[in-house]
């Protein structure tokens, strides 16, 4: 595998990731429990899928075969999308969109910080313009899981069933493949492997706040790696693709 | 056409509005990074985008291009940049002075500041009465780049340009 070939691979687990849970984010459009939370999670999805259209740029500019952002989106089916499990899980109730919400947003907090090193430099950019916006993210969701984690007994007991929901999602995040061992070598990419304990601890401290505890040899799904997803991806793509399958390159 | 140097586009330039904020030019607000003459007589004009996925990018791109050809500039390109990352430490104060009149409050504090890091940063004053004695509705706004707040003196509600 060339260092190009990983870039590419590389470019799609990020922005693919960003685009489904941007995607999810953007089912919450006019159904927010109250107007903010509306307008946060969808300010969320629109910073979500801006990062994913500067991935997919830099992607397309890499493979160097024409294709465009709208090809990735629109004409790959669920085998070739490489998106984290976590980001396609449905929303579930606001606490379980929450929860998804910080624990995704605290692995790409410390991914980006990682990723801003690079020695490829499109990369480092586009990592630091997203870990601004990351953070925000993250500080968004964390004060939403403390509220709703020591909030009322129903909070709390929806907030400890949205971690039994999600948890085995988690070891998704750190699995690595040829991708991360070419591009490590290279300077190019982030060690997921050493990113593991520092997410744990992040995790931890905040969920104990929280009066939520982490489960232990919790059972893992994983999979993303290799474009094995969980049955929820082929919804979300029949529905989101619809349009640009009905009507090949439409654009607005 | 007439000949193109940096300093006269820039001045074409400085009269483009923000679409959302339209106050403050979009080079108040950091937006144009660069104007590059080239050997052809072409001239690129290199932007960054405030948030990732700001709607606005689209349409500053058309200002441009419809403003730059009706001074007779026909030949633009315009490029998006992603570094260095864009910040609002690059809205001077005469721009920040703007927002604070349109009703919008400009960012309290540089980003070096890490106040900035919590949710609920230092007081915010009021862009109409000035009082300090305010708080925040939601910390995503109207547009990625505000957060909503609330005046208890004055009680109106009001828009907060985020420190970014």
């Amino acid at each position: 595998m060339t260092n190009q070939e990983a870039v590419f691979e590389y470019c799609l687990r990020i922005g693919d990731t960003s685009l489904i849970l941007g995607q999810r984010l953007a089912e919450w459009c006019g159904h927010g429990p109250i107007l903010e939370e509306d307008i946060a999670l969808t300010n969320i999805s629109l910073d979500l899928i801006g990062q994913t259209r500067g991935f997919y740029d830099y992607a397309c500019q890499v493979e160097n075969k024409g294709r465009t952002e709208d090809d990735l989106a629109f004409l790959r089916d669920d085998r070739d999308y490489r998106n984290l499990l976590m980001s396609e899980q449905p929303n579930g109730d606001f606490g379980q969109t929450i929860l998804r919400q910080f624990l995704m947003s605290s692995y790409f907090s410390l991914f980006f910080a990682e990723l801003a090193k690079s020695k490829d430099e499109t990369l480092a950019a586009l990592a630091q313009k997203s870990l601004k916006e990351v953070q925000y993210h993250l500080r968004h969701s964390a004060e939403w899981m403390l509220r709703l984690g020591v909030g009322t007994e129903e909070s709390a007991r929806r907030m400890r069933l949205a971690v039994d929901e999600l948890w085995l999602f988690t070891e998704d995040f750190f699995d690595t493949n040829e991708v991360d061992d070419v591009l490590l070598k290279a300077g190019i990419g982030v060690d997921n492997r050493m990113l593991r304990e520092s997410w744990l601890s992040l995790v931890k401290s905040k969920m104990e706040e929280a009066h939520l505890s982490v489960p232990e040899n919790s059972y893992a799904i994983r999979g993303s790696r290799e474009g094995k997803h969980t049955e929820h991806l082929g919804h979300l793509l029949a529905e989101m693709q619809s349009l640009h399958r009905a009507h090949p390159g439409a654009t607005w | 056409m007439p000949s193109a140097t940096v300093d006269s586009i820039n001045e074409i330039l400085k009269t483009i509005p923000d679409p959302e904020i339209p106050v403050i030019s979009i080079v108040e607000l950091g937006i144009v990074r660069d104007v590059q003459i080239n050997a052809d007589d072409s001239i690129t004009i290199l932007i960054t985008p405030t948030y990732s996925g700001c709607p606005a990018m689209m349409a500053i791109e058309q200002d441009i291009k419809s403003v730059l050809q009706q001074h007779g500039y026909n030949n633009i390109k315009v490029k998006l940049v992603y570094s260095p990352v864009w910040t609002t430490d690059w809205i001077p104060d005469e721009a920040k002075e703007k927002l604070r009149q349109y009703g919008i409050a400009p960012p309290a504090h540089s980003t070096s500041d890490k106040s900035v890091l919590s949710l609920h940063p230092r007081a915010i004053a009021c862009p109409r009465c000035g009082s300090l004695q305010t708080s925040m509705v939601s910390p995503f706004g109207s547009t990625a780049c505000k957060a909503l707040y609330k005046c208890e003196s004055c009680l109106e509600p009001f828009d907060y340009f985020k420190c970014h």
